[in-house]
């Protein structure tokens, strides 16, 4: 009883470090020159982690989305082997980067120049 | 080996084999052509036929209807919660998220898109990876591709009936929203159900107007207040003043009283610089030029009649037809007039009568369009009948460079805000001309056919690579000039003030040459009081009979000398030469040779017929002058040298000259008529 419970408690720390570690890795990324926001989005569009505000953030969430979902499909067009892997998007006044994957889409706006 | 499969036909079913065999020829018809046919056909010689194997084209042409369209936004609230949860509700949206993180899925992904995310982002900190690496060097000279414009939009004239749009004004701050007056200018041919308004639209959206601005009368001109960009001004067809403020809607915010405005349509309306932003002055065709504050629209607070003569009479006035203002220099204006003269005015002169400094005249009809070059304010276009000219506020008597008389009327024209030397016409063709002065006179550097209807007005964007045309049937038609045209050349300033100050000091040598001719011309005509009959003040009747014995006189003269002719002709250069000489005083020897220059080019000519007239300041009309002179003061003396100064050699064909002067003044105009046959003398 002991063991499992050891083995028990072992499992809910790494998910704690994993936990630390996603916050420890997000904020790496907002610490970044350059940086300006940081939003993590789910399927639904909702922004699960943000630095912006609510509404830049439900703004970027719809319209990236939909931008993620066209791109994958164009890349999927023109080859069906292949996949879209990152989409970045250059502005006159920054670039915003997406990551995107199965469930979730790591927005990144970074202002690239000095 | 395996048979697959076995196919089986009878011999007898393939065919017997075949064997062939020769035959002579064998003649199996024949036609005899048929003579009696033959006249029913023409010989044709040589025969041209082409043949060619293509596969047949049609040429279809397919127009869609024009689409209305119209944008619209979507909103994206938030959204994609679910359904149990409210997004309003703080605490369980926050209770969602967590829920999420916790979530083994979202930590790995996460883990995977961090690591990706941040390499990118290492790598645009690492080098800016549009970084100009050439940046000091000039731009290699951009090979003149040939200018061309291309149209960005068109804007038509919603309204079944067609109307001028007579005047155009872009928004001062944004230039994508354009003021446009329209009217009919046709006199007394207003269609009944013409409507007055006048639209401002915006460019993104050229289906429908963005305000409809309705006067009580149609608008000629419209203008937007530079300092104010919600208000505009708008001279009407009545004579009328009225200013809108665009947040008011579109009912003029007041209209000037019907009693102090303008006798005739108010064509020119520009605002002034002043403190309160509220000066405008307008002008028309009645000969006034009123000035107006727009707080206070029922009486203008200054007048002004152009009357050049300086007497403030109504009657004599000048109708005019554009305004010039140029901020820069506010107590100074221009204004173009329907009888070609320009005139500048001072507004700060003492008394009425100073108020006009100068006047320039050289256009044959009314001057449509006025406008100083931005960078050079002493140098100003004007566009009216088939030329323009640039003028040099120095020259007051004629242009100092013009373009060549075109097929058409010229309606506007407009300086570029970009480049010194460039300037935009419109034509009655409908063409709109680009014009490089720096690079060729002759011709426009681009002419652009906008339209099939005649152009009425012109309006370039501030940023001078855009232009608005507006054509007689209400279609605005926007163009985007090439960058050639638009982008001020290394060296373009200092050739332009060359070229401009080259041209004026060249008018000014000519204008000085001219006066010192006529001065020249009224000093002698006074000594030579005693050989010439005294002319204080001839009434026309004596004019007229003195023309008439001159005529008689010389015609007689060519009969003699005619009949002398031939025995006369190898003598004859010199003693008219030295005929000339003598009867001409120190002054006339280059005259002198000037006056044998067209004899000599007459003889070598042996024409005929002779026509001359002799307009201008030129060297000409000094020389007729002084020969007009010397020939009423040779009438009196030796005949037969007025007449050879005059006629030219005669061939067998009949030919008489004739001078008939306008007066003893230098800028005669000399007329040769020419008949057929001697004449009864």
């Amino acid at each position: 009883m002991c063991i499992c419970k050891l083995a028990h408690l072992d499992q809910k720390s790494s998910t704690g470090e994993k936990q630390a570690e996603v916050e420890e890795t997000l904020k790496r990324i907002q610490a970044h020159k350059g940086v300006i926001g940081t939003v993590v989005i789910n399927a639904e569009g909702i922004p699960i982690r943000t630095t912006l505000d609510n509404s830049t953030s439900v703004q970027y969430a719809g319209l990236l989305h939909q931008l993620t979902m066209k791109a994958r499909s164009i890349v999927r067009d023109i080859d069906p082997q292949n996949d879209l892997t990152f989409l970045r998007i250059r502005s006159k006044k920054h670039e915003i980067m997406v990551a995107p994957d199965k469930d979730y889409l790591l927005i990144v706006i970074q202002n690239p120049c000095e | 080996m395996e048979i697959l499969y076995v196919y089986t036909r009878k011999r007898s079913e393939f065919g017997r084999p075949c064997s062939f065999s020769d035959r002579p020829a064998k003649v199996s018809v024949d036609i005899a052509p048929n003579p009696a046919m033959a006249s029913g056909f023409v010989l044709r010689n040589p025969v041209d036929s082409a043949v060619q194997h293509t596969s047949d084209m049609s040429e279809h042409e397919v127009n869609t209807e024009r689409v209305e369209v119209e944008s619209r936004g979507v909103n994206h609230i938030e959204g994609g919660w679910p359904k149990d949860i409210n997004p309003q509700e703080v605490e369980q949206t926050i209770r969602f998220r967590k829920k999420v993180e916790k979530d083994e899925n979202y930590v790995n992904t996460i883990m995977h898109l961090g690591a990706l995310m941040e390499h990118c982002v290492k790598q645009n900190n690492a080098i800016n990876i549009y970084e100009e690496y050439f940046g000091e060097e000039e731009m290699a000279e951009v090979e003149d591709e040939p200018p061309s414009a291309k149209t960005v939009n068109v804007i038509r004239d919603p309204n079944v009936t067609k109307r001028t749009a007579t005047h155009l004004s872009w928004h001062p701050d944004t230039c994508k929203k354009l003021a446009v007056a329209y009217s009919s200018l046709e006199f007394q041919q207003n269609a009944k159900d013409m409507s007055f308004d006048s639209y401002i639209w915006d460019l993104e959206n050229p289906n429908k107007p963005e305000l409809v601005l309705k006067p009580s009368s149609p608008l000629v001109c419209l203008e937007y207040n530079p300092k104010d960009s919600y208000v505009l001004v708008g001279g009407c067809y009545n004579g009328q003043l009225a200013y809108w403020d665009t947040r008011k809607g579109g009912l003029p915010v007041e209209v000037s009283a019907v009693e102090v405005s303008h006798r005739d349509p108010v064509y020119g309306a520009v605002w002034l610089q002043s403190k309160t932003g509220t000066e405008c002055f307008s002008a028309s065709t009645d000969g006034q030029v009123l000035w107006w504050d727009i707080r206070k629209l029922s009486e203008p607070t200054e007048t002004l009649v152009l009357d050049i003569t300086r007497r403030g009479l109504r009657e004599k006035a000048l109708g005019a037809i554009t305004l010039e203002f140029e901020p820069t220099m506010p107590t100074k204006f221009m204004v173009g007039t329907e009888q070609g003269i320009v005139i500048a005015c001072n507004r700060k002169a003492k008394t009425p009568s100073e108020k006009i400094t100068s006047t320039y005249s050289g256009h044959h009809g009314p001057v449509y369009a006025l406008s100083r070059n931005p960078f050079y304010p002493k140098v100003f276009l004007t566009v009216g009948d088939w030329t323009a000219r640039i003028w040099s506020e120095e020259t007051k008597e004629s242009s100092i460079m013009w373009t060549k008389y075109h097929l058409s009327y010229l309606t506007d024209g407009c300086w570029s805000t970009v480049r010194p030397a460039v300037f935009f016409t419109t034509r009655s063709d409908g063409t709109l001309d680009v014009w490089d002065f720096l690079f060729k006179q002759k011709d426009p550097s681009l002419s652009l056919k906008v339209c099939d209807e005649p152009l009425a007005s012109l309006r370039l964007q501030d940023n001078g690579c855009v232009v608005g045309c507006g054509s007689k049937l209400g279609t605005i038609t926007l163009l985007e000039i090439s960058s050639g045209l638009c982008t001020l050349q290394r060296n373009e300033k200092t050739l332009a003030t060359a070229m401009f100050e080259r041209e004026t000091k060249r008018e000014k040598i000519l204008e000085a040459r001219h006066r010192e001719m006529r001065l020249k011309e009224r000093a002698r005509s006074e000594g030579q009081g005693t050989e010439v009959e005294e002319r204080p003040v001839e009434s026309p009747q004596e004019v007229f009979d003195r023309a008439r014995r001159d005529f008689f006189e010389v015609i007689e003269a060519e009969l003699q000398r005619r009949a002398r002719a031939g025995t006369h002709r190898p003598g004859r250069g010199s003693a008219s030469a030295s005929e000339l000489k003598h009867h001409a005083g120190e002054e006339a020897a280059a005259e002198g040779e000037e006056g044998q220059v067209p004899r000599d080019e007459e003889e070598d000519a042996k024409v005929s017929a002779l026509q001359l007239r002799v307009p201008s300041p030129l060297l000409p009309a000094g020389v007729a002058a002084p020969r007009v002179g010397r020939g009423q003061a040779e009438l009196g003396g030796s005949l037969p040298a007025g007449g050879e100064q005059r006629v030219p050699d005669p061939t067998p064909a009949p030919s008489a000259g004739a001078v008939a002067e306008t007066g003893p003044v230098a800028r005669t105009e000399t007329f040769v008529l020419v008949t057929d046959g001697p004449l009864p003398s």
